[in-house]
Parts: structure tokens; C-alpha cells; sequence
């Protein structure tokens, strides 16, 4: 097993940054799959974690200047590690002046992926940090649970308002509210609506808008474009997501199974970001 | 005692509080020949720090004549007059500092613009004088430090690790033995151009407490001056001090004994380590050979076995881990209210003149603990 890349370029150790700070957010640890062209971040719906799911894709060479890997094998090109992201993050964040960083596996006192930064100074030699991040290498029979989670045959897929609107009323909502009701139809509307014994709570949202996916799963005419699709979640799983957004997509949108799983999904150029959440009853 | 201290200095005057109050609950004022003392200690004894004003800081400066006066306040309450830094600089054309002895107050007038007058009237105790031995220019290692060297470690980490060979000064986070398996381990190269001077007579690692240098560094970055820093070897003080023609500034931090550098260090030796993980662009040297079959089970694929170092360091015995903390604290229950000492491995550091003079105590704690601050003074 063998992992090593070089990021040089400012704007893409950001953006890099940036990713992994949002996962951070999201969850305390997941896990890193390395491949010959992808660097995924995967947490996979358990119940210990809350049924939370998510799957993060990056590019390697959107990133990377250079990068090299060797899986386990030749057939099973891939290296699968436990990492914790606040770690990355908090390496990755000190070090956004660099002149190029490498982050690498390597074998210290334990497993570690290990970011080493060069850092300008005024002097002729350069100022070198090295973060040794703990890891946990994933034996391979372990690794059918980290694959890409499959698209839920979902009901109401549609556009999500600007993200900082929704968190505004998200973060009102759970004051009243532990749980959350999120619903959405064809016609491109979205309810938020908290329910309580004092209190009920909607805010509506229209003209969203709803992405063409093929014309297969929601060709017009098999689903009543009014009829809402919904879903009621743990209100802190929503916030948690929207709290720590900091990839500023692009597209941002969600699909839900009626009374199963919401489903959102970012899309930011290169980087595409999921994230499941389990319905309650 | 009457002085009055105006324009920039007032600022210089209020980050001194402030970094001061990063050490200590309380602020010792001793109006000296010299010049205004400002000090702090923290309640385990293992840190202090004193700001000394020479009387050309201030536009007047007299003292009470006759006899010595010295007093403690609350810090937070000196804190509460120079609260906002930002507006001080904007606001504040000269502070007054008067001491009426008749009320036992001092009082701080803060003369603003537009004639606008601030006063605080602090109540004080008198205390003894407080003074922590030490002797820098005796110490083996002197750098001028940097400022930005502190930024990689985050908030929360407690301990630093400093050591330095001819060219180089290494900054590692000091991580407890039991939790070096899961902790992110951070360490900083600095070579020694970097810094104004260097030089070096003991390779020895040092580690001390990191919130006491960032509230060094706190006062260094806004006046601008250098950090001096001078250490000897592990258990004996490290001294951080920035000096000006009008100011002096001293910190003085307990670093940990022997026996658990021993280990931080043994950290660094492990893997054979290359000159830098930089530098080094052979991929090879860094590959982890591990577990590549889907076989037998997790332990196949584990944290690999520790080399030897590691396993040879922890049959050290562990019994000078164990350090009794200062009896200082439970003679002053004002100091030893407020917060738990930081590191109850440090060794406290000894004030000749704070201590009760119960001399056969002292000597007795000097000989029973294995190391101990050894600038201490024995009465």
C-alpha cells in the first residue's frame, strides 16, 4: 500500500480545505478511499451513526499536481482508511499559505497520513510543518461496506432554496422542534413545517424547481405534480449539514422517499457531496 | 504612587494586562525604584511573569517615599479598564494611575477624548513581594523567537515540546503517553536563519505550557518587540522575556522533568528521521508494508507493532511520574480557588520570598521530588 500526493496550487489546498472541513461537520469519523483517479469520503448508514449516510467524490487530479497510489493488490487498486476529518481539517487549515503540501501514508508511531507543508519565509530555507494524522487501515473483507450507495427510487426530487435561507429557518425551527418535517412535489414547492403540541410551523418555498433525472423514474403524468412526497427527520441532522456547508455548490438539491430517507446532494464543479437522512416515524 | 502613562503606551500598558492575566487571577503592583512591576502567578506555581516600566515609560512617575509599597488586585478587574483594546488606541489620551493610600485604592483615570474622564477605583491587598528565581543568562540555548510559530497548534493543546540541534529548532505537541496512539502529532521545522539569533550549546528537548507563550506572543505581536527564549534542560525553567529601552518583560515556565521528555522523545527517533518529511521526495521510505490479503481477520491489518524504542521506553519506571503539586496552593486558598493546576507533572517553581518560612518544609520538598524548578532558593 502505498499513497502519496503533492498539492501545490493555493486555490486547490482551499478548496481541498474546504471539502474536508464541510465533512468535519458532518461526521466525526468516516472513511477515505483512495483509487488511482478518486478520493472518496464515505460514511456509510449504520444505525450507530443514526442512519446518517454520506458519500463525498473528488477528483485526485482536480486537486493534485502529483499523485501516486498502490492499492492492496493489482485487482483491488485501492487503499480504505478510517480517518477522522476534524484532524485533516484542522491540519489542512493552518497551512493555507503554503508553497505546496504533500500529504502522504506513511508509517510513524501508528498508521498516519501524514501532511507535510512548506511554508514561504524570509529566509532561504523553507519552514516545514508536518501533521502526523492517525489512521486506520480497513482490511479488505470490511470493504463491501464503504461502496457507493445506490440512488433511492425517490418520489419528489427538486432544487434546494440558497442554502443560507434554509439553515436561517432550519436554526429557528429546532428551538421549537426536535424533529422536522421536510416535503416537496413536482411542481417545484418545498415545506419545512415543525409540529408541537403549541406550536405548528411551516415555511413554504415555491418555483424551486426539479431536476430532470432521465425520463424514466418520474416520467410526467405517473405522479400528480401537487401530491407532496415527505419525510420527518432528526431536526440536528438537518442543521448539521446546512451548519457546515462551506463548499458553496452549485447545484444543491434533494430527493425524497415518501416516509424513507431524504436524500441531498451537492454538486460544486468537481466535487459531488451525499448525504442521506433516515426518515423517523 | 502617581504616574501617568499617554498615547501608545497606554496600549502597550493594557496587552501587558492582558497577557498577565493569561498566567494568573491576580496582578501584584510594586511601584519599584526602577520602574512600575506588574506581575502574575499561576495557582500551581509553575508559571510567572513580570512586566517591569521603566520610569521614562511614563510621562510621571513617582513613588511613595519612606517605605515600600506593593499590593494584589484582581486581575480581571485591571482587565475591566482597559476592557476594549480596539477603542483604547482610539480613545484614550493618557491613563492615570494613583495610588490613595488613605481609601486603600488605587485608581486608574483613563482621560478619553472630548474631555471624557473614566474611573476605576480598584480596592487592593497588600501582599508580599513576589519574585521567581531565575537566571536566564546562565541558560545553555537563546533564540529570538517567532511569532507565527504557534498558529499549528490548536487551541486546546496544552504542552508544546521544543528541541534544537545546530541548525534546526523543532515545535512538537506534547501528547500524553496513553493517548500518543489516536492523537494528531504536529511538529514545526524552523531553521536557524529564521531566527535573529540562535545558538545552541545542549541538544536538549524542553516542554512547557503553550497558553502562556501565546500570551507572551500576544503582547510581543502587537508591540512589535522579539522574543527572547532561553532554556537549559528538562525540569529547569524556560525563560521567555522581550525587552525594550523603557520595558521589560520576563515569563518564566516550569518545563516537564526528565523522564517524560524521555518519552516525547524517543516520539521523534523512532522511524529513522529523515532530515525533514519535506525534503524527502523518496516515496519509498515512507510505504506502509501492511496487511494486503483478505485474511484472517482485523488483526492482520492492526496498527503495526511498535519498533523497539517504543516498547523499551515504557518499561521506564513510571514512579517519578507521579508528582506532588505545590503546597503553596493550599496556604493561599485565594490562589488555589479558582482553577486546577494545568499539568500536575510540572514542577512548581519556587518564590524565595512568597514562601512561608517554614524552611525545613522546603528543603524537605526540594530533597523529596525528584526534579523541581532548579533555580529554587533555599532559605
Amino acid at each position: 500500500m502505498k499513497f502519496r500526493g503533492k498539492l501545490v496550487d493555493v486555490a486547490c489546498v482551499n478548496h481541498f480545505t474546504r471539502v474536508i472541513t464541510t465533512i468535519s461537520k458532518l461526521t466525526k469519523t468516516c472513511v477515505l478511499r483512495l483509487t488511482p483517479d478518486n478520493l472518496f469520503f464515505v460514511l456509510s448508514g449504520k444505525v450507530a451513526n443514526g442512519g446518517v449516510g454520506m458519500w463525498c467524490e473528488l477528483p485526485q487530479a482536480n486537486f493534485f499536481d502529483e499523485y501516486q497510489m498502490e492499492g492492496v493488490s493489482s485487482e483491488d487498486n485501492e487503499i480504505c482508511l478510517e480517518v477522522t476529518p476534524e484532524n485533516l481539517s484542522r491540519a489542512l487549515k493552518t497551512i493555507q499559505c503554503a508553497k505546496a503540501v504533500k500529504v502522504k501514508l506513511t508509517r510513524k508511531h501508528c498508521p498516519c497520513l501524514t501532511i507535510a507543508a512548506e511554508l514561504p519565509t524570509l529566509s532561504s530555507t523553507s519552514r516545514v510543518v508536518t501533521h502526523d494524522v492517525p489512521v486506520d487501515v480497513i482490511p479488505r473483507r470490511l470493504w463491501h461496506e464503504f461502496k457507493e450507495p445506490s440512488m433511492p427510487d425517490f418520489d419528489v426530487s427538486i432544487y434546494l432554496p440558497p442554502l443560507k435561507t434554509m439553515k436561517n429557518v432550519v436554526d429557528r425551527m429546532k428551538n421549537l422542534s426536535n424533529f422536522l418535517v421536510i416535503e416537496a412535489n413536482l411542481n417545484g414547492e418545498m415545506n419545512l413545517k415543525i409540529e408541537t403540541d403549541l406550536v405548528s410551523v411551516t415555511t413554504h418555498f415555491k418555483d424551486l424547481g426539479n431536476p430532470p433525472w432521465g425520463k424514466t423514474s418520474l416520467s410526467p403524468g405517473s405522479r400528480d405534480p401537487e401530491a407532496m412526497a415527505q419525510a420527518r427527520v432528526d431536526i440536528r441532522k438537518l442543521q448539521q449539514f446546512l451548519m457546515g456547508q462551506q463548499v458553496n455548490p452549485s447545484k444543491a438539491m434533494c430527493n425524497i422517499v415518501h416516509e424513507g430517507v431524504v436524500h441531498l446532494i451537492l454538486l460544486h464543479e468537481d466535487v459531488s457531496l451525499q448525504y442521506f437522512i433516515p426518515a423517523v416515524a | 504612587m502617581d504616574c501617568v502613562v499617554t498615547g501608545g503606551n497606554v496600549k502597550v500598558l493594557a496587552k501587558a494586562v492582558h497577557s498577565l492575566s493569561r498566567i494568573g487571577d491576580e496582578l501584584y503592583v510594586e511601584p519599584q525604584e526602577d520602574g512600575l512591576a506588574l506581575r502574575s502567578v499561576n495557582s500551581s506555581r509553575s508559571a510567572y511573569a513580570c512586566f517591569l516600566f521603566a520610569p521614562l515609560f511614563f510621562s510621571r512617575y513617582t513613588i511613595p517615599s519612606g517605605h515600600a509599597f506593593r499590593c494584589k488586585m484582581a486581575i480581571k478587574s485591571v482587565q475591566a479598564v482597559f476592557r476594549s483594546l480596539a477603542s483604547l488606541e482610539k480613545t484614550v489620551e493618557k491613563c492615570h494611575i494613583e495610588l490613595e493610600e488613605q481609601k486603600n485604592r488605587l485608581t486608574f483615570t483613563l482621560h478619553c477624548k472630548h474631555g471624557l474622564l473614566k474611573t476605576h477605583n480598584l480596592s487592593f491587598q497588600d501582599s508580599e513581594s513576589l519574585q521567581a528565581v531565575f537566571d536566564k543568562d546562565s541558560c545553555a540555548n537563546v533564540f529570538r523567537l517567532l511569532v507565527d510559530a504557534v498558529v499549528h497548534f490548536p487551541p486546546s493543546q496544552e504542552e508544546v515540546t521544543v528541541s534544537v540541534s545546530e541548525e534546526r529548532m523543532w515545535v512538537r505537541n506534547h501528547v500524553e503517553e496513553e493517548d500518543q496512539s489516536k492523537a494528531m502529532l504536529t511538529e514545526l521545522c524552523l531553521a536557524s536563519d529564521e531566527f535573529d539569533h540562535f545558538s545552541v550549546q545542549t541538544h536538549n528537548n524542553v516542554t512547557f505550557c503553550l497558553k502562556e507563550l501565546r500570551g507572551l506572543l500576544m503582547f510581543a505581536e502587537s508591540t512589535g518587540l522579539p522574543i527572547s527564549m532561553y532554556f537549559d534542560e528538562p525540569g529547569s525553567p524556560l525563560v521567555l522575556s522581550v525587552t525594550d529601552s523603557v520595558l521589560e518583560g520576563n515569563f518564566v515556565l516550569a518545563t516537564l522533568s526528565d523522564d517524560t521528555i524521555f518519552r516525547s522523545l524517543v516520539r521523534t527517533q523512532t522511524p529513522p528521521p529523515p532530515p525533514d518529511d519535506f525534503m524527502n521526495d523518496d516515496i519509498d521510505s515512507y510505504l506502509i508494508a501492511m496487511d494486503t490479503s483478505i485474511a484472517p481477520g482485523p488483526s492482520a491489518s492492526g496498527p503495526p507493532t511498535p519498533p523497539l524504542a517504543d516498547s523499551l521506553c515504557q518499561k521506564q519506571p513510571a514512579a517519578a511520574n507521579h508528582r506532588t503539586r505545590s503546597y503553596i496552593d493550599e496556604k493561599e486558598d485565594d490562589l488555589a480557588s479558582s482553577e486546577r493546576p494545568p499539568n500536575k507533572k510540572f514542577c512548581s517553581l519556587f518564590f524565595g520570598s512568597v514562601l512561608p518560612p517554614s524552611s525545613q518544609m522546603n528543603t524537605q520538598l526540594v530533597t523529596s521530588q525528584e526534579v523541581l524548578a532548579s533555580d529554587s532558593e533555599d532559605d
